[in-house]
């Protein structure tokens, strides 16, 4: 029997960065706020103590702080005519759980998308033609400028501190910083990483190619910072335990380490762990939420009524509540019509390993975003007219770990055990590094999310499904992009490369990001999106919708900084205007 | 919130006097607002909660009260009239704070620290009573204390108070500024931070310099003398005032006990009573000792100590001891490290710490503990290696030190 909790002002969905972003910035508003998480608490001081977070076993291969498989999972398929099954063990990308979500295990790319990522479809057109896009292709335009969004960036930027080097301050080109991004009001909080010896010859090689190498900007603090927030931060120590752990030294930007010391301070606030919202819960005209049905851990309903609701939760979750919900039209790949499920993008990478002779990379002293990066291939950086695809992506060369367990590189042809692969081992491991880009990926219309037919949780509810695959302009892309890396390999004085290219057939086994986006997209049209320019639903005015999941398609870039940025930018909408006159805001 | 309560307590005290025509004891009229509020915040100075917290509210009681001789169970102070203290008169509670007696004529145990609260001025006394009275009174019945005998006769204090305790206020010293003298009050009074900082002798009562620095529940308090090395020689008065208020300053952060006392208490002292403090706390000379020589870097100890130093603990204290202010302490120059007993800094590498959190601070960071990973003899290196590096300088730990902490902290 479900049992009726006290009204509150906000539910939040999901306490990882947007909702602990949403959650602080309301309740300083003076509003009551509970947030539901379906994983548990998890806090720097007790969870990520720097005697036991530094393990690889536990974090690394038994996946400690993701969601695991058996709570909960999506079915994948690559193409509609195919039966989707259901992903028992995480593998392309690693979904978090509990308090933080992945802002607990992410690497710490943190980046703005360049101003033409935002009117994506009007400046391919106005530069190549309509007839230029990938067919079937549904490239749209953000329903806010990159201008209109800088402020925001700015923001989250200072909450996480950022460590970087400025390209553009206010128009000014600056010298060391990428001169491609968008202007920014203000230098980067804290200066870069100290730069290893591989980024040093990447910097110098892709000098010697005219191209313009730039620290990669990075939520590992370069110095001790106290954030806008007033929370304190500590320099990284380089350890190499940063993706898919907890940052024991409190230098990797995450809800714990900037946003939550001071949330659990508000007397507004409240968190329930454990437990998962299984439903929103809407009036009989479907206009509004009423609130939430969750259940805890004791497998207890709950019904939390509350005046606005905020999916927080990650990009699958979100996508799938409002399907389970009824918020918004399914999206339907045979007619085209429906919003919710369109618009599913992954991000497209290829590049090169590359060997030396004769230097020692200490690949060991890494963190998850000690890189050196250009944008001259990103987005519509460079000119597409004879390269016959759209879209582009970072090139970095980074060092995040040298860990025993996952880090044992050796070319090919080395025998793959036994004291032949050990020696190699050995004879790689400090003079071995990468190339690597971070691809765009575009939305097309037979890739989507919808409802599993046959697979259920636990609770009884149909499994999120994915169908993706990557298509030929994202393969083109990306072998233009591993040419690019080759080159830039080479001026390193790589001794051996070796090409890591992208074809059809996406598989669901090797890991390769996690950064999944779209499916409850923002646009300027009902019609074609889920969410208007404010993240709020079009259909059900009082629910907002935060995360990768807004995004109309994944540019060259980690989508960390954009989803900051996006939190702040809908928590303003809703505290200086949904509060006043609450109902739809466009 | 304060306001809800304060209105609700006072609804229900102008009930009470109306049906039972009773001379209030204090009443919460209008005209009283400013004793009230006063007396909040002396009960903030006097971290009443510290203690008398508990399962009933912050003023409810019911939590143990560690002492060397066994748990008391500091009593429910809110005006409830059976099991608080809303029976009682103004009399009654300066009678208690002054002379440490209930007002059935029992001996309270210095646990109370009459001793200090003897200073506290009728006035101010008189004003806490005010709150305390104004709280919703909550029904809690007390918790026997959990002496031995003879000390769970109350009459055994008797003897205790003729030995060690004299009452009597606070007597300014007129040869002093008035900041001075308004610290002192506050250290020696409600503050009472020798319960603390001022070693006990084994019948509890201070010994040695006062504020010389003392052991509590496995803590170190260190010294609040001008001691540079064990005490606050080396602190500026502002750096003092700094870690009051914020629980940390470029020197250290507050942990153990005195976290929640920075969490509880001393971060609400209004910039004027910090700095009195300061002051006050500047003017202790220390106690002339001379520091001892440093184990020399040589020593086996010392290397091994290194080593597991760049293990276990560079990573946020730095390789030259330095920290990272604001978020990890720093070790060279520290007090802890340098106390001559060591046991508090063995039981911070043993079980760990979590510093307090505070508005203005409010990270909060934790030292984890490295009991689990580290042998006796390791954590008798690597802290003789802390006491003696970066020109610090304090006698060589050995593992039967850190044995005899293990095994307090596994009764725990």
């Amino acid at each position: 029997m479900t049992r009726r909790l006290p009204r509150k002002d906000v539910v939040v969905v999901g306490l990882g960065w947007t909702g602990s972003i949403l959650s602080y910035e309301l309740c300083r508003a003076g509003l009551d706020v509970v947030a539901i998480e379906r994983g548990p608490w998890r806090d720097t001081a007790s969870d990520f103590n720097i005697g036991t977070a530094p393990d690889e076993l536990r974090y690394a291969i038994r996946h400690e702080l993701f969601l695991q498989p058996a709570q909960d999972t999506v079915t994948a398929r690559n193409t509609p005519d195919q039966r989707a099954l259901p992903i028992r063990t995480w593998g392309s990308f690693l979904p978090g759980n509990g308090v933080g979500g992945a802002g607990v295990h992410w690497n710490g790319h943190t980046w703005r998308f360049l101003p033409t990522d935002h009117n994506l479809r009007t400046h391919l057109i106005s530069r190549y033609g309509e007839s230029f896009l990938p067919e079937n292709s549904l490239i749209q335009d953000w329903p806010m400028t990159y201008d209109e969004l800088e402020p925001y960036h700015d923001q989250f930027e200072k909450v996480a501190g950022i460590s970087g080097k400025a390209g553009n301050i206010k128009g000014t080109i600056q010298e060391g910083g990428n001169p491609f991004e968008g202007w920014r009001e203000n230098e980067y909080p804290t200066p870069p990483l100290t730069m290893g010896y591989a980024q040093q010859l990447f910097i110098d090689g892709a000098r010697k190619l005219g191209l313009h190498p730039f620290p990669k900007p990075s939520a590992n603090l370069s110095v001790p910072y106290t954030n806008s927030y007033g929370v304190r931060m500590a320099p990284c120590t380089y350890c190499g335990f940063c993706e898919r752990f907890g940052c024991a030294n409190y230098s990797k930007a995450s809800p714990q380490t900037c946003v939550l010391p001071v949330l659990v301070r508000q007397p507004g606030f409240e968190a329930r762990t454990r437990c998962e919202v299984v439903k929103v819960e809407l009036s009989a005209d479907r206009k509004r939420a009423t609130g939430v049905t969750y259940v805890d851990a004791d497998g207890q309903m709950w019904e939390q009524p509350a005046d606005i609701v905020l999916l927080c939760g990650y990009q699958f979750w979100n996508v799938r509540l409002m399907l389970i919900s009824g918020i918004g039209t399914p999206y339907d790949p045979r007619t085209g019509e429906g919003v919710v499920g369109r618009n599913y993008c992954y991000q497209t990478s290829s590049g090169v390993t590359a060997f030396f002779d004769n230097v020692n990379f200490n690949n060991f002293a890494g963190a998850g975003s000690l890189g050196a990066n250009l944008d001259d291939y990103n987005g519509d950086v460079f000119d597409h007219g004879p390269h016959g695809f759209v879209g582009g992506g970072g090139i970095s060369n980074a060092v995040t770990n040298a860990r025993p367990i996952l880090f044992h590189p050796t070319p090919p042809g080395t025998p793959s055990w036994g004291s032949a692969w050990k020696r190699e081992v050995k004879n790689w491991t400090n003079r071995v590094t990468s190339v690597g880009s971070q691809g765009s990926s575009y939305p097309y219309r037979d890739c989507f999310l919808d409802l599993d037919p046959t697979y259920k949780d636990r609770l009884g509810r149909p499994l999120l499904r994915m169908t993706f695959d990557y298509k030929p302009n994202e393969i083109r892309m990306a072998k233009f992009m591993a040419d690019r890396c080759e080159e830039i390999a080479r001026a390193m004085g790589a001794s051996r490369i070796v090409r890591n290219d992208r074809g059809p057939g996406w598989s669901v086994v090797p890991y390769q990001t996690t950064h999944n986006t779209g499916g409850a997209v923002m646009g300027t049209d009902p019609g074609t999106s889920a969410l208007n320019r404010y993240l709020q639903s079009w259909d059900v005015h009082n629910v907002f919708v935060f995360g990768a999941s807004a995004f109309p398609q994944n540019a060259g870039y980690n989508p960390t900084g954009m989803v900051g940025a996006l939190a702040y930018w809908g928590a303003a909408a809703i505290r200086d205007r949904y509060l006043a006159n609450p109902g739809p805001l466009v | 919130m304060s306001a809800r309560i304060i209105g609700r307590a006072g609804m229900r005290l102008a009930a009470l006097l109306g049906v039972l025509l009773l001379a209030a004891p204090a009443s919460a009229a209008p005209d009283d607002f400013e004793r009230i509020e006063r007396g909040r915040y002396l009960a903030t100075v006097g971290d009443c909660v510290a203690c008398h917290r508990g399962p009933n509210g912050p003023y409810g009681g019911g939590t143990a009260l560690e002492t060397p001789f066994g748990n008391i169970y500091p009593p429910n102070i809110t005006p409830d009239r059976v099991t608080g203290i809303g029976a009682w008169s103004a009399d009654d509670f300066w009678n208690a704070m002054h002379n440490g007696v209930r007002p059935d004529g029992a001996h309270l145990y210095p646990g109370f620290p009459y001793p200090n609260f003897t200073k506290v001025t009728r006035a101010d006394s008189d004003a806490i009573f005010a709150f305390l009275q104004t709280l919703p009174p909550v029904n809690a019945p007390r918790r026997p204390t959990e002496l031995p005998f003879p000390l769970n006769i109350r009459f055994a204090m008797f003897g205790w108070n003729m030995l060690f305790f004299s009452p009597g206020e606070f007597v300014p010293d007129p040869g002093k500024p008035a900041e001075w003298n308004r610290g002192a009050y506050l250290v020696e009074g409600l503050g009472h931070c020798g319960a603390c900082h001022t070693a006990k002798n084994f019948l509890g009562a201070d010994s040695g310099t006062s504020l010389g620095g003392g052991m509590v529940q496995g803590w170190t308090a260190p010294a609040l003398t001008s001691d540079s090395r064990t005490g606050l020689g080396a602190w500026s008065v502002e750096e003092v005032m700094e870690f009051l208020r914020t629980g940390r300053n470029v020197r250290s952060a507050a942990s153990g006990i005195m976290a929640e006392a920075v969490e509880h208490s001393t971060h609400a002292f209004t910039e004027s009573d910090l700095r009195a403090i300061a002051v006050y706390l500047k003017s202790l000379p220390g106690d002339g000792a001379d520091a001892p020589a440093p184990v020399a870097a040589s020593d086996p100890t010392m290397r091994q100590g290194a080593a597991i130093y760049a293990d276990g603990c560079q990573a946020c204290h730095r390789g030259d001891g330095q920290g990272v202010e604001g978020i990890f302490s720093r070790l060279a120059g520290n007090q802890i490290a340098q106390q001559a007993e060591p046991a508090g800094l063995i039981r911070m590498v043993l079980a760990g710490s979590r510093a307090a959190a505070t508005d203005a601070a409010p990270t909060a960071p934790a030292m984890p503990p490295f009991g689990w990973r580290l042998s006796d003899e390791e954590v008798a290196a690597v802290t003789t290696f802390v006491r003696n590096s970066w020109g610090n300088a304090g006698p060589a730990v050995t593992a039967a030190d850190v044995a005899a902490q293990r095994g307090r902290l596994a009764g725990r």
